[in-house]
């Protein structure tokens, strides 16, 4: 693949960080002054599951709908500044987000100058008993074990591709680029190495550009948003800015952000991001190229202004790492609060009162936490002995594959209100909901099993 | 002298399945080697004995002043499956930074070290 080299600078802005981030972020970060590039990434593991269950009942559904509203609130700026989109907001239907959009742009008068690029082929779900006949087992790669063992409630099944079809999307003239389950960097890294016309084996480069996406996937979690350093200093949060690349053709890139923004953008800021979910930093690995965490080098250049160079990469793995979700059984979580005095031994009996009724009742769980939030849910023991409390939050979950069970356990939190400890409160949310488990099985294919497939329309 | 990692070092943690990461950061570039000398794989899994099941393992990132500890068996599950508040791992940071770790004095005098608060 080549890519014709037009710039020698390129800026994507990060627009959300997950499905449910900021709305304001999108048009903030268009409207804030010069960008090349929105990036959206709205897909976390779980979110592909709940996605194709919207899609079982409606063959239209089953993408991130607030792309729709985001794209909506920028279309002057895709269409009178050429300001190019790139998102995973497809979900498990690339297709029916495109149609969404393509609808948006027509009712604005703009249809003409909407390019939509749809890129598809992640999505194994239809093939995967011919897989799995084939020989691929898609062993889980924490526990070992084949698929087979829960294939028959499997929900979805997405490979996480790279940044080569996205790159030939834009290619062909799309500006606005829609995926499903692509990796979060990708989303980063293709429209600067196609700007910058790097090479398929410019392995440094690439990498460059997969840490660039590390660091702004997460949207404003590296300009200031969840930053333990210097929280208290970390100007107008209400006002924040999210992240902007400004990638240059050497493999070098800054991290800034639009002028008159809040939050902040520092080597604090940006390695707190860096060091977020990281596995062996040796190797991130990605379907493009294997990144080097510990070659990273940052420095500051100037307000709200990190430069990020000395990035090695090498050659990726001949496997893609395949997102898959199954029903795992059934949960519930509830809570009641104890006030003081002896708040805390209070929720203590009530956890002693309700387990002994459980039992009582010959309800058999998978799982049983009880956690005393104030007290001790976060930071377990290490949290030290608690003073008296002013108040405590008893929280108890279950988890079994028998729903019957759950239920039964979400009809017996309340009754401790009048037959249990006393100096209780909290309960005005009602009874536990029951939720159903869609867990997450990560397992490996190989490459070449996997073709994408680009339109643009 | 005591010192409390809260006082050196800032941090940030994040999941993958079971497995909580903490990545914890010296405040100031000359505290990373006293980082990397005290925070042994064996004293963190000492520190978070009975909150994980599983081993710790350590990866040095002197590039960032930084070290990557990996928590297995920390959440209960993990993702979905837990039923832990903190499902997610993202506070295993700062249950990391409540270590007090014992400095010689004079070399936390040269490094000028905050004495612990606690």
């Amino acid at each position: 693949m080549t890519a014709d080299r037009k710039k020698d600078l390129v800026r994507v802005a990060a627009g959300q960080g997950f499905w449910g981030d900021w709305l304001e972020a999108p048009r903030r970060q268009v409207e804030g002054g010069d960008i090349d590039y929105l990036m959206l990434d709205y897909l976390a593991e779980v979110t592909m599951s709940i996605l194709q269950k919207q899609k079982e009942r409606d063959a239209k559904m089953g993408y991130a709908r607030d792309f729709v509203g985001a794209v909506e609130s920028i279309l002057p700026g895709i269409t009178k500044r050429g300001v190019r989109v790139v998102a995973n907001a497809g979900g498990v239907n690339p297709p029916a987000c495109a149609e969404a959009i393509r609808a948006v742009a027509e009712r604005a008068g703009v249809r003409k100058d909407v390019r939509v690029g749809v890129v598809t082929g992640d999505d194994l779900l239809p093939r995967l008993d011919e897989l799995l006949a084939s020989g691929h087992e898609l062993r889980n790669m924490d526990t070992g074990e084949p698929l087979s063992k829960v294939r028959d409630r499997v929900m979805s099944a997405n490979a996480y591709i790279g940044s080569v079809p996205i790159v030939e999307a834009l290619r062909r003239g799309a500006n606005v680029v829609i995926t499903g389950r692509s990796t979060d960097t990708a989303l980063t890294m293709a429209p600067i190495r196609y700007e910058l016309g790097w090479g398929a084996e410019e392995w440094d480069k690439l990498a460059a550009g997969i840490v660039a996406g590390h660091i702004i996937e997460c949207g404003a979690q590296c300009s200031g948003g969840n930053c333990l350093y210097d929280w208290r200093n970390i100007p107008d949060l209400a006002n924040v800015g999210y992240p902007i690349i400004e990638a240059r053709a050497d493999g070098t890139f800054d991290i800034t952000k639009h002028k008159g923004t809040g939050g902040r953008i520092s080597v604090q800021s940006v390695t707190e991001q860096l060091v977020y979910e990281m596995g062996d930093p040796h190797s991130y690995i990605t379907p493009d190229v294997v990144a080097d965490f510990t070659t990273i080098q940052l420095a500051a250049a100037g307000t709200d202004r990190v430069r990020v160079h000395g990035i090695k990469g090498r050659p990726p793995t001949d496997k893609l790492k395949v997102s898959i979700a199954y029903r795992a059984g059934f949960k519930a979580v509830g809570t009641l609060v104890y006030a003081w005095p002896d708040a805390l031994e209070k929720a203590r009996k009530a956890d002693e009162v309700l387990r002994a009724r459980l039992q009582n009742l010959g309800l058999s769980f998978d799982q049983l936490l009880t956690e005393f939030v104030g007290v001790s849910a976060t930071h377990g023991p290490l949290a030290g002995h608690a003073a008296d409390a002013p108040e405590v939050q008893f929280r108890i979950g279950v988890r079994s594959e028998d729903r019957a069970a759950i239920e039964r356990f979400t009809r017996e939190l309340a009754p401790l209100v009048l037959n249990g400890p006393p100096s209780v409160t909290g309960f005005a949310g009602g009874r536990p909901k029951v939720e159903e488990i869609v867990a997450y099985w990560p397992a490996l294919i190989d490459k070449r099993v996997v073709e994408t497939k680009v339109e643009v329309a | 002298m005591r010192v409390q990692l809260v006082d050196i070092a800032h941090a940030r943690s994040g999941d993958k399945g079971d497995t909580a990461n903490v990545g914890i950061i010296a405040l100031r570039p000359e505290w990373y080697p006293l980082l990397e000398k005290q925070l042994t794989r064996d004293r963190v899994r000492e520190h978070f004995r009975g909150v994980i099941t599983g081993d710790v393992e350590r990866y040095e990132l002197p590039n960032l002043k930084a070290l990557n500890f990996l928590l297995h068996g920390a959440l209960d599950g993990g993702g979905t499956l837990s039923l832990k508040t903190d499902a997610q791992g993202k506070v295993f940071s700062t249950a990391l930074l409540r270590m007090i770790i014992d400095v010689p004095d004079a070399e936390a005098r040269q490094l000028s070290l905050p004495a612990a608060r606690t």
